[in-house]
């Protein structure tokens, strides 16, 4: 009995400095951001004096009355949307591909996983470059490559482009293939780690039942790997929710903010304009959509053990 | 007791230790700044040198946030000083910006006792003091340089070649545009990357439409946003759009300026900031670039001015008031000025250091009217101009004249009152 005390209070030790460390900085700073979002913190100077009245959901409604907000939501929903379904279309191409270990497999898987190890800020810096449309008399980057193989009609105005088929904005197409193209190796790395733990007599066997390749991957391998494809879509969900370093150093909000996301709407205006709670919303919105990602996640996940 | 005096020996060599290098350093001096484009961070380094020589005690560093205009590197310094960590001199533009931002939220110390010591208040404009000065009659920072916003650049060689000159007014401008167009140049280079060069621009066209006397009333309320200069200039801007850069939203203003080099466009509305790029790049004045004030701006210099404060609460606050000493000092403006391509706030320059447009401008200033800029902070808080940059962002794709205008009115009454 005095053992398990003790046991329990040095767990408890141990666990208590994380616990107030993450009560203060993670639960503590939500709360405050929740409470300046209700106010109306709208300069530096009541900012530091600590003057402000309580607006209730004032800001909220402003920013469903934005238009600059409502272009954000509808662009990160396509973001994530397409950027998900690429990354995992991809990704579990190369997977399957790699694990057939090919000749020079080893160097693919590396070439592969690579652009994991450059930040969205690189990959957005090189991506602006490559997407750079310059004008039809001196095209740049890849227009350029276009024009130079005698196919000027395959060029347009990539992320400069205002076109939109209904709420999609197509110069979001340019980030979400950056954002394919760095990630891809990713999801390429949690299905091969999966895949090379499904074992041998499984695929054997089905092949000797004459289970073609297409139907061995559609009714085995995808089916058992249906945890790892589900952990890839979570975890790549809130980075596209969160890819303000790549959009911001990419394309900015773009014109007529066609490129424009959330996150890069409430920097500029919580540091820019000085627009603290209305910034303090755009975050709590965000957070919220995090949860609505995560949360059914996390009970599917501790309700199976 | 013997291992008492080996403590003791011990901590006092780790004392000595970690002091040395500190004696053999000079003292650092941190300066937050956004001067990061070639010629901009010349000058930078040029006005170090002069520190260095006036006061070699002291080690400046950079502390540079990349970014026209300073929007990130302004957002780093408020984030900075809310949290108490100041830098010990940082870049701000004179004007509303300095105010709104800093000096009411208390973050900054005047400074007009500095300036009396060093006996330099009468050698600075007194326009521009004014700038800098609070309602309380305090000066809050040391202007370094003066830039005129309102200049129109051209690449003299494309206009030549097609026989057309500068224009001085606006039906003029359109007239060489349309020209040009039918050449086959781009004739407008515009880098809206970053939203603001668009304001740049509508600044301009507000000043010619709506004069300087209804521009600068504009900040005190006594001119309304429904004034018909505003209606004026958003169509005028409207019209300008038809002959920019088709590219305009992929590049920054130096990415702008550089089609002016690269010849592949005529006209570029910037600050004279950008006369420091061109000659980065080895442009010649006259030959290679000219200029013009933006047309129906003759007479007016809209004045964007870089000035260095003193935070409350620094850790070197000896190496900041040198540093301001050498800001205030001819020689630092003289060093810096010519390089950066702008002219000395201070009234006694060595003008034979500077280049042929700073001479011209340095004269202009002396008789112009004086005109606030929006998008470099000078005339509105930032919370306006933020919002006004999204308004105008807008305009550019959508060109709805009514409806902008509309947007405008709403927040000019929700901030400027």
């Amino acid at each position: 009995m005095r053992y398990q005390v003790k046991e329990k209070l040095l767990s408890v030790g141990i666990l208590a400095p994380s616990m107030l460390a993450i009560g203060v900085f993670v639960y503590g700073f939500i709360g405050r951001t929740i409470q300046v979002s209700l106010t109306d913190w709208n300069d530096i100077v009541s900012f530091m004096q600590g003057e402000f009245d309580f607006v209730g959901l004032q800001n909220y409604l402003r920013l469903f009355n934005d238009s600059r907000f409502i272009t954000g939501l509808w662009n990160n929903l396509f973001f994530m949307l397409f950027f998900i379904l690429g990354a995992l279309a991809l990704g579990i191409m190369m997977a399957v591909f790699i694990n057939d270990k090919p000749r020079g497999h080893f160097i693919f898987q590396n070439i592969y996983l690579f652009p994991m190890a450059v930040s969205f800020v690189v990959t957005g810096t090189v991506w602006r470059w490559i997407f750079a449309p310059g004008s039809p008399r001196s095209p740049r980057g890849i227009n350029m490559l276009f024009a130079q193989l005698g196919r000027p009609e395959l060029m347009w105005r990539w992320f400069t482009s205002t076109f939109s088929i209904g709420p999609f904005n197509i110069a979001l197409v340019t980030i979400i293939i950056a954002a394919v193209w760095q990630f891809s190796g990713y999801t390429m790395a949690m299905w091969l780690a999966g895949l090379r733990g499904i074992p041998e007599q499984l695929i054997e066997a089905a092949r000797i039942d004459g289970a073609s390749k297409w139907q061995i991957f559609t009714r085995i391998l995808f089916p058992m790997q249906k945890a790892i494809t589900l952990s890839a879509i979570i975890l790549m969900a809130h980075i596209s929710l969160k890819a303000f370093d790549l959009v911001y150093v990419m394309t900015g909000s773009g014109p007529n903010n066609v490129t424009d996301i959330p996150a890069v709407y409430m920097y500029e205006t919580t540091f820019r304009g000085n627009n603290y709670s209305r910034g303090a919303g755009i975050s709590i919105i965000l957070l919220m959509m995090v949860g609505i990602l995560i949360i059914p996640y996390l009970i599917n996940t501790f309700g199976e053990e | 007791m013997r291992r008492v005096v080996l403590a003791l020996m011990l901590s006092l060599a780790l004392v000595v230790a970690g002091a040395a290098p500190a004696l053999a350093q000079n003292s650092p001096v941190e300066i937050v700044n956004w001067w990061t484009a070639g010629g901009e961070e010349d000058a930078l380094i040029a006005l170090f040198e002069v520190f260095r020589d006036q006061h070699p005690e002291f080690e400046p560093i950079s502390s540079a946030v990349a970014g026209g205009a300073g929007t990130d590197a302004k957002a780093v310094m408020i984030t900075r000083l809310v949290g108490g960590n100041p830098p010990d001199s940082f870049q701000v533009h004179g004007g509303a910006e300095l105010f709104h931002s800093y000096v009411d939220p208390g973050f900054m110390q005047p400074v007009t006792h500095l300036l009396e010591e060093w006996d330099v208040v009468d050698d600075f404009n007194p326009e521009i003091l004014d700038l800098v000065r609070g309602e309380d009659g305090e000066i809050y920072s040391v202007p370094l340089n003066i830039h005129r916003s309102n200049v129109m650049w051209t690449n003299q060689r494309i206009l030549e070649e097609h026989g057309l000159e500068a224009p001085e007014t606006i039906e003029e401008m359109f007239d060489v545009f349309e020209a040009l167009e039918e050449a086959g140049v781009t004739p407008l280079a515009l880098g809206d990357l970053n939203r603001w060069p668009t304001l740049h621009l509508f600044e301009n066209l507000m000043l010619a439409t709506m004069g300087p006397e209804d521009y600068n009333a504009l900040w005190d309320g006594t001119v309304t946003f429904d004034h018909e200069g505003l209606r004026e200039a958003l169509e005028l801007l409207d019209q300008a759009l038809e002959y920019v850069n088709p590219d305009h939203a992929a590049l920054d203003w130096q990415g702008a300026a550089e089609l002016l080099v690269e010849d592949e466009a005529v006209f570029n509305v910037m600050g004279d900031w950008a006369e420091g790029y061109f000659r980065a790049v080895g442009w010649e004045p006259l030959e290679d670039y000219g200029w013009t004030t933006v047309p129906g701006t003759e007479g007016n210099f809209m004045v964007v001015t870089d000035t260095f404060g003193l935070p409350e609460g620094i850790s070197n606050p000896e190496g900041a008031r040198a540093w301001l000493q050498t800001v205030a000092s001819r020689e630092g403006q003289d060093a810096f000025n010519p390089i950066k391509g702008s002219i000395p706030a201070r009234i006694d320059p060595d003008v034979e250091r500077y280049s042929i447009y700073l001479q011209s401008s340095i004269e202009d200033f002396a008789q112009d009217n004086l005109t606030p800029s929006i998008a470099h902070g000078s005339a509105a808080p930032e919370g306006f101009v933020s919002e006004f940059e999204d308004i105008l962002n807008e305009f550019v794709t959508v060109r709805d004249v009514d409806h902008t205008l509309d947007r405008m009115q709403t927040i000019a009454g929700e901030y400027l009152n």
